[in-house]
């Protein structure tokens, strides 16, 4: 067995088990924890496959944020995850079922297709061994991809104001500071002259 | 792509964390977090499919696709889990029993 083979078992055994932990343990700190253990697998997998580029933008994208946000969210709202476990078995079966029948038939999928020889010789892009996987990516990116690029950039730049429409709101009840008003103020408004008569003090 | 690892390996890791990811939804019904973190995993699944392609086929578009895949993923989990920020301060749960009013 070679050492990229090893690799290979190595990474996916523990991306499948943490994948699974993912999805059966009890507290969701937990989940978030395995799912971080199996991006970092992906990774690996992605290396293995000779995918760079691709393997480093998805420990940064999905560990440094996307896992974060979920840890975030998971610590920050006040959830009785013993309550929301309740009555899980009750869709175990169903569940198995259908995990089973899906996996067969990707089983049967994946074991039974021919790439036509005419498919490989007529690759739309073919990796060029001599530069590398970043540089590869960036030079269609940018040029044959552009339009894909600039969609993908939309979409961020929406959900981003998605996210924050959503989740912003104004409290009530709270002192804030109000630029206009403070500057639109002046002497007449803000401040009153009175003359005081000695020795009979200010009433009112 | 190295050569001494075949593509139905990739395949059969992505096939099985596919399923994983569906049976995660139907073994976590009631936790829209778990089931958020279940069509990662799917995605993910989608991804080294595309990855292991592009290295079968040596042809670098499937790299290209996974990526702009990877920016969606990344934008629906952002937006997914601000609605379930909304959705807990409205309902104080949340709990998939309790989405059950489609109302503003």
């Amino acid at each position: 067995m070679s050492l990229t083979l090893f690799f290979f078992y190595l990474f996916s055994t523990i991306l499948v088990a943490s994948a699974f932990m993912v999805i059966s343990s009890r507290n969701p700190v937990h989940s978030v924890l395995f799912l971080i253990l199996t991006f970092v697998n992906a990774a690996g997998l992605f290396l293995l496959a000779g995918a760079e580029f691709l393997a480093l933008i998805l420990i940064l994208v999905y560990v440094g944020a996307v896992a974060v946000l979920f840890l975030f969210v998971v610590m920050m709202l006040d959830i009785d995850f013993a309550e929301l476990k309740k009555g899980i078995l009750q869709y175990m079966p169903i569940g198995v079922l259908i995990g089973i029948v899906l996996f067969l038939e990707l089983a049967l999928v994946a074991g039974t297709w021919v790439v036509l020889p005419e498919v490989v010789a007529g690759s739309a892009m073919p990796i060029d061994d001599t530069i590398s996987n970043t540089r590869a990516l960036g030079q269609v990116l940018y040029t044959r991809y552009v339009y894909l690029f600039q969609g993908a950039a939309i979409i961020l730049l929406i959900a981003m104001i998605g996210a924050i429409v959503l989740t912003l709101h104004h409290r009530k009840n709270v002192k804030r500071q109000d630029i206009a008003d403070q500057v639109a103020r002046d002497p007449k408004t803000a401040v009153e002259i009175v003359k005081i008569k000695s020795g009979q003090g200010l009433e009112s | 792509m190295t050569p001494d690892i075949a593509i139905g390996h990739f395949l059969t890791v992505g096939a099985v964390l596919f399923t994983i990811g569906v049976f995660g939804i139907f073994l976590n019904r009631k936790n829209v977090i778990v089931i958020l973190m279940s069509v990662e995993l799917m995605l993910l699944a989608v991804n080294i499919n595309f990855v292991a392609f592009s290295g079968h086929l040596n042809d670098l578009a499937g790299q290209v696709f996974a990526l702009l895949i990877l920016t969606v993923a990344a934008a629906e989990a952002a937006i997914g889990l601000a609605i379930i920020v909304i959705f807990y301060r409205n309902r104080g749960s949340i709990a998939i029993d309790d989405i059950n009013v489609m109302k503003g």
